[in-house]
């Protein structure tokens, strides 16, 4: 899909593990200067979102990152269930003063969610991870929500 | 024309996270095999991703039967939401956006039947609830005579 | 001369109805003649229409020769398949549904059956009941082949046109560098708003775009199911990091719009479409900075 843009230099710092069903996938967060790269792909797992949340909140809180990038451009499908999630994760760095930048959402998934009835309004988006962090690091209000 | 079936209905319990992760897969390989576009296939599976948490989260578990559909000009998939929970109260409540019962975004219902051709909700209080939805690999169901 | 044994009463009754085909075909024919689907086919000369009642006749007799008178594949059938397939597409063509025109084939069975009735001396005796009782079921096969000819002839005809569907369907340009526009021209019905919105959103990934435009100068009316659809494209377009611009929107269809209390909300709108390239542009000149609210314009 979309070139979703790679692993930094830093290795996966704390990668969150499946919570549920015993399965060994996990969620790299990798810290970038300012920002956080989280990378979604594949199948995940109610539980396993759910503790991403609340590790990523964590890791705002303590590291003071003013950036979180979340790309799903591994991702197939986002229900009403990942689409809570990802907007809950937004809300929360917000209060933490960081902004969160969604990035690499597949055409199938933009059209379904859209269907489904969850636009998701106020959550920034970008085409890619490089996007995402030139808007991140440029303090670019681009491609935000409706007003 | 009368659908007849095109290969053997197959039978999914929906007892845990792990298992909607694997209704999820199953649809989408099923639906791949009957010619399903990408963005077809995508609004199935979320649809299938959104009933079969109901099954969990509402009806305490249950299974889905997944049905391939052939009437000889059009492939189709049936997949039958099958638990023996507290069944709906209000269904016409339940199919209305926003409304929620679990703690998410409350377009479960509603959402799902926005996402495949035919939608079908039959629940008796404490009895149980089966939700039956239907896709059809083109645009338009062939059932619609005089179209 | 019936025996009773039913295997082996079989044959010879199929080779009566065979015999009585070839006999009495020029009668068969010229009833048929008057019969709906041949009369209604063959508008403009009847002996067109006893010429194909002949040929029909003369394979139903093959048919009934060969003893497979259930058989929708029976050899004799083949010689009239094509011209059946002919006068069902044409009876389709004038708006008659499959079950249209099988009742026109049902209808043959009765000028037929008097036909051979009258062949003999009683026509209440077993040996006439069964003699007719096999031609019912002959017709009946032939309705059936008729049938199968006419829906994949139907078949066809809608193949072809969803290949039309997709030949319409509209081209993405790239305009400038991180911007796509997609010129709409013609009505804008759910299955194309479907595949524009496919087709925009795909390029959106090819280009790596940043800004969409949507444009309908071409689109003649506006109406709530269309504004849905653009309101859609636009959220999909957002949700994947680009921005939907719509350009074109004529004075009668903004009215319109008015009128019939849609809210295109959070859609950015232009007048045109080089006003719309213009609002690209100096987007992409100025990178820096939050956009100011008179200048999103979103309305």
């Amino acid at each position: 899909m979309t070139g979703a843009g790679g692993n930094g230099p830093a290795g996966y710092g704390h990668p969150v593990a499946g919570a549920a069903g015993g399965h060994a996938f996990t969620v790299p967060v990798l810290k970038l200067g300012d920002i956080l790269l989280v990378t979604l792909q594949g199948e995940l797992h109610d539980g396993m979102a759910e503790q991403l949340q609340q590790d990523i909140t964590d890791r705002i809180a303590h590291t003071r990152v003013t950036g979180v990038v979340i790309d799903i451009s591994g991702v197939e499908i986002v229900d009403s269930f990942l689409g809570r999630v990802l907007a809950e994760i937004a809300a929360g760095a917000e209060l933490l003063a960081a902004r969160t930048v969604l990035a690499g959402m597949r055409p199938a998934v933009a059209i379904t969610l859209v269907e489904l009835g969850l636009t998701l309004p106020g959550l920034l988006t970008a085409l890619d991870v490089e996007r995402a962090m030139e808007m991140l690091t440029a303090g670019e209000r681009q491609g935000e929500g409706s007003p | 024309m009368q659908a007849s079936r095109h290969a053997a209905p197959a039978s999914l319990p929906i007892g845990s996270d792990a298992d909607l992760a694997w209704v999820r897969q199953q649809v989408r390989q099923a639906a791949a095999e009957l010619g399903f576009g990408l963005v077809q296939q995508t609004k199935l599976v979320t649809a299938a991703s959104e009933l079969a948490r109901n099954t969990l989260v509402h009806g305490g578990g249950g299974h889905v039967m997944i049905t391939p559909l052939d009437t000889g000009q059009s492939h189709g998939l049936r997949l039958a939401f099958v638990d023996a929970g507290p069944g709906i109260r209000d269904l016409d409540q339940a199919m209305t956006d926003g409304y929620t019962s679990g703690g998410g975004l409350g377009l479960g219902m509603s959402g799902a039947k926005r996402l495949v051709h035919e939608f079908d909700v039959e629940s008796r209080p404490g009895e149980g609830t089966t939700v039956t939805v239907t896709a059809w690999a083109t645009a338009v169901p062939p059932s619609r005579p005089g179209v | 001369m019936t025996v009773s044994e039913e295997n082996a009463d079989q044959e010879p009754v199929a080779q009566q109805v065979s015999a009585f085909l070839e006999r009495r075909r020029e009668q068969i024919a010229q009833r048929w003649a008057d019969a709906a689907l041949f009369r209604t086919v063959f508008t403009v000369s009847r002996d067109e229409a006893v010429e194909a009642g002949r040929a029909v006749a003369a394979a139903l007799a093959a048919v009934a020769a060969s003893g497979r008178l259930e058989d929708i594949r029976a050899s004799g059938f083949e010689a009239v398949r094509d011209q059946l397939g002919r006068m069902a597409a044409s009876r389709a063509r004038t708006g008659l549904d499959p079950d249209g025109v099988a009742r026109e084939v049902a209808a043959l069975r009765e000028p037929a059956t008097e036909v051979l009735r009258a062949e003999f001396p009683d026509p209440h005796s077993p040996e006439a009941q069964e003699c007719v009782v096999a031609l019912t079921v002959l017709l009946g096969t032939l309705r059936l082949v008729v049938l199968e000819t006419t829906v994949s002839a139907g078949e066809e005809v809608i193949a072809r046109q969803r290949e039309q569907l997709h030949e319409v369907a509209t081209p993405v340009i790239k305009l400038w560098e991180s911007t796509v526009a997609v010129p709409l021209i013609g009505t804008l019905d759910s299955a194309r708003s479907q595949v524009v919105m496919e087709s925009l959103l795909d390029a959106i990934v090819a280009e790596r775009a940043r800004y969409a435009i949507l444009d309908i100068t071409g689109v003649p009316t506006v109406d709530s199911l269309v504004a849905q659809h653009l309101m859609k494209t636009v959220a999909a377009a957002r949700l994947m990091g680009a921005e939907c611009i719509v350009s074109g929107i004529r004075p009668a269809i903004a009215q319109t719009i008015v009128h019939l209390g849609i809210d295109l909300g959070t859609v950015l709108t232009r007048a045109s479409l080089a006003d719309a390239l213009a609002y690209a542009l100096s987007r992409q000149g100025v990178a820096i900075g939050p956009v100011p609210a008179a200048d999103a314009g979103a309305r």
